[in-house]
């Protein structure tokens, strides 16, 4: 448990040096890619449940920002290797409730409840991944400072961050109480649930302990209530065309069959 | 610069913490607060920063009797912004005091918060890791760094701010023998009024040239260093020991 646990603060903190690269794509302001990923996952779900070539183009997106930015693919699946295994469970369904004929091949045919299925996967793996793009190639202050930017309330951006950032004292509390029982306990898989009650209501007690010295530290380092990412770094032209570009791709991939012109062009 | 005008404190009614305590220090003083647990000296630090009585309103039942003044302004919560702005805290547990991901983006927070151009603040951060000879913290990561480094990027963090007193909380805890010397070696070299909380007196003598030894929540003694950590009875009557390197 306790090796999960400092696996889990090590994720967190592998995101942040994620998200201080020094790419291209880290480069560009919080504020456009946030609008691009926003665009691109509204794009990617409002697709026809049978479009599945028309939404194979919009694969392009995660693998430009995969190649520019520097990140491998292998991390981003290891990161969601808990949310995608639910993104590929919602449309397993699809197959049994959907079983009227689409084409066959050979003598398999394939039903439009396994097409259905198909693009519904399609869209929650795309649209993680673009999530996990924008975080790994954004600090969470910057994300913030967009968030703010676009007047997602003060209160709503600040929890936002600061439950980031409180993740991991309230994990490594966890952690150094879970290493103190384990020793304890030897030869025990977890904690036995007679102690759960004490372990959370300790493991909230320290936290607070903790978040409160943090607090304080914050305060007395003239913190306000709303963090100085609010004002955030100016965008740029190169942003600008950046956000547009995409955004224009997306709408163009939303209207016309990029995969099918692009595969016609090179069948020419 | 700083004045505890017979200051009576207590958390929750009939617990009290401080009993009639008065002292002043003077500017570019280096004053070491000691005493033994439960002595009083957190809460004087917390009353002095606004995080316990007056300055925070009195929060959670907690009454103040006494004044406390910093560079004659009062510490109550109209001029609490104000205050912060010329005291440096460095907290004992740094884990606690460093948030940000790097050094650096730690250095510029209280900066940045204060309306400082971004540019200016990075100047200014450099510039103070350079006087304390840590330039290689600047882009480190606050979770990757040793305890003896952290303690130095959160002495830097708090220098950066430029504080006319700085506070420290237990600066030496649980540091081994060389980074103890080098932060010591650091406060010493440092040209403002500092005030330091600590059981390391062998560091205290180091680095104050003044001690107040607070007892039971009052003040058991205020002198020289020299005279008081020299002082083996009155040490011992009040929970204390004589500093290692006079017990030989």
């Amino acid at each position: 448990m306790s090796q999960n646990i400092e696996r889990s603060i090590r994720d967190l903190r592998e995101m942040d040096a994620l998200s201080s690269g020094n790419s291209a794509i880290h480069t560009v302001s919080a504020g456009a890619k946030l609008l691009v990923t926003v665009v691109y996952i509204l794009t990617v779900v409002s697709f026809d449940k049978y479009r599945v070539s028309g939404l194979l183009f919009m694969i392009f997106y995660p693998a430009v920002l995969f190649a520019v930015s520097g990140i491998p693919v292998s991390t981003c699946l290891y990161k969601l290797r808990f949310v995608l295994p639910l993104a590929l469970a919602v449309g397993i369904f699809n197959p049994i409730l959907d079983r009227q004929p689409a084409f066959s091949i050979g003598s398999f045919t394939v039903t439009a409840g396994m097409i259905s299925m198909l693009t519904l996967m399609m869209k929650g793996v795309f649209s993680l991944m673009a999530s996990f793009l924008l975080v790994a190639t954004t600090r969470i202050e910057a994300l913030c400072g967009a968030l703010r930017k676009i007047h997602v309330p003060s209160m709503f951006v600040t929890l936002l961050l600061l439950t980031y950032r409180y993740a991991a004292v309230l994990a490594e509390e966890a952690n150094v109480m879970t290493q103190a029982y384990s020793l304890r306990a030897p030869g025990q898989k977890g904690i036995h649930y007679s102690a759960w009650g004490s372990f959370l209501g300790q493991l909230l007690l320290r936290s607070m302990d903790r978040a409160e010295e943090l607090y304080s530290s914050m305060l007395l380092r003239g913190y306000h209530g709303e963090f100085y990412y609010a004002q955030g770094r100016k965008s740029s032209a190169s942003d600008f065309l950046y956000a547009v570009l995409w955004c224009a791709l997306f709408v163009a991939a939303r209207c016309l069959n990029l995969t099918q012109i692009l595969g016609s062009a090179v069948m020419r | 610069m700083i004045q505890f005008e017979n200051v009576s404190f207590e958390y929750e009614k009939g617990k009290t913490v401080l009993s009639g305590i008065s002292f002043s220090i003077g500017e570019g003083e280096t004053v070491g607060l000691i005493g033994a647990n439960g002595a009083g000296k957190s809460t004087v630090m917390k009353l002095l920063l606004g995080l316990a009585g007056p300055g925070a309103g009195n929060a959670g039942g907690s009454r103040t009797e006494g004044r406390i003044l910093v560079d004659g302004l009062e510490v109550i919560p109209r001029n609490l912004a104000a205050i912060r702005r010329k005291l440096g805290f460095v907290l004992q547990n740094s884990d606690n005091q460093m948030f940000m991901p790097t050094v650096l983006e730690d250095m510029l927070f209280g900066l940045l918060n204060y309306g400082m151009s971004r540019q200016e603040a990075l100047q200014r951060a450099d510039s103070v890791l350079r006087e304390l000879g840590q330039e290689n913290l600047r882009d480190l990561y606050n979770h990757k760094i040793s305890g003896g480094e952290k303690r130095m990027a959160a002495v830097a963090t708090v220098l950066a701010m430029d504080p006319e007193v700085l506070l420290m909380d237990e600066p030496t805890s649980a540091l081994d023998p060389y980074n103890r010397r080098i932060i010591i070696d650091t406060i010493r070299k440092l040209p403002r009024t500092k005030i330091i909380t600590s059981h390391d007196l062998d560091m205290i003598y180091d680095t104050c040239s003044r001690v107040i030894l607070l007892s039971g929540g009052k003040v058991a003694a205020d002198g020289s260093a020299e005279e008081i950590l020299r002082d083996k009875e009155l040490l011992e009557s009040n929970r204390m020991e004589l500093p290692l390197r006079f017990q030989r």
